[in-house]
């Protein structure tokens, strides 16, 4: 059994937890970078929600993530409303894949 | 490329050829599945596409609900009331071959299956602003658990694409030329052989003869 973690802003993820997903509020960088990789050591979170005002300080632990099968780390939008970050995450996939963007 | 000192031996050639004749067979397989998985993908990038778009048009409704709750309310009393969740959310992993690749695919099950369950506080003392923020966010959370699972697929697939198109590129590129080209280099190189032992042969029985009955040509 897995269990699923939301990592962000207070105001955003804490309406998560009433649906019983582990809600992890970060306030700055360092307390974002140790619950992240405590999040990753821990085997028992499959899926980790990541707002994107998070992702400019986490993405290089986040890319370590990429190719394994656990945890999927996503990111979602934040309480500012989306960045596009996630969208840019899927093109990098096509990119990757494809040699070159083609949508 | 031939540079590389090969024996130009018929054992040599026998070796060389049954490797082309592999390495043929390698890159129409491997073809096969880089274009079997970029199918796969594209399909997935889509859905992926559309999921988000509805994640996060979803979100963006939750989360403004959510703030015109925590307007209404104190952030006390906000913080009071999902303090402690009655809702639980395991979830079940299983893994799925595509193509050689294994996704995972996502189930879940809720702890209660009472759908109210996910109101873990008093109705009198919080706002109805806050009831609505939680039933958008638990109803856009089925798609946030496809768009993971398909998120997921996509990279592991991109992954996969991309290994198998550098193994196709090498063998169409490199490998399969290498061999044709030191094919060919021994097969010459064995003719070349084969005619100057003719040429000696003649030219020893011209000797014989000569030397036998002193016929001349």
């Amino acid at each position: 059994m897995y269990k699923i973690a939301v990592l962000g802003e207070k105001e955003s993820v804490i309406g998560f937890s009433a649906l019983g997903l582990s809600v992890f509020p970060v306030e700055d960088q360092q307390q974002a970078h140790d619950t992240f990789r405590a999040l990753t050591h821990d085997q028992s979170y499959a899926i980790i929600y990541v707002t994107e005002t998070w992702y400019d300080c986490l993405h290089e632990q986040i890319e370590k993530y990429k190719d394994s099968v656990t945890p999927a780390v996503i990111l979602i939008p934040g309480s500012g409303g989306t960045l596009g970050l996630g969208q840019s995450a899927l093109d990098a996939a096509v990119e990757r894949a494809v040699g070159a963007n083609i949508i | 490329m031939a540079s590389k000192t090969i024996n130009p031996t018929r054992m040599e050639l026998t070796r060389l050829k049954g490797r082309l004749r592999t390495a043929v067979r390698g890159h129409k397989l491997l073809k096969d599945k880089r274009d079997e998985l970029m199918r796969q993908f594209m399909d997935m990038v889509r859905k992926n596409r559309q999921l988000r778009k509805k994640v996060e048009e979803g979100l963006a409704g939750a989360n403004a609900a959510l703030a015109v709750a925590s307007a209404v309310m104190s952030p006390e009393m906000l913080q009071q009331a999902l303090l402690y969740p009655k809702q639980g959310v395991e979830l079940d992993m299983e893994l799925k071959n595509i193509m050689s690749v294994y996704v995972p695919v996502y189930s879940f099950k809720t702890r209660t299956a009472d759908s109210a369950d996910i109101y873990p506080y008093g109705f009198a003392q919080t706002s109805g602003e806050l009831d609505d923020a939680l039933s958008a966010l638990s109803s856009v959370f089925q798609d946030m658990l496809e768009l993971a699972q398909a998120e997921k697929t996509t990279q592991l697939l991109a992954e996969e694409i991309e290994k198998t198109r550098r193994r196709v590129n090498a063998l169409e590129y490199v490998m399969i030329p290498e061999l044709q080209t030191n094919i060919r280099f021994i097969s010459m190189k064995l003719e070349e052989n084969d005619r100057s032992t003719k040429v000696r042969l003649m030219k020893v029985k011209e000797m014989v003869l000569q030397d036998a009955h002193n016929y001349q040509y």
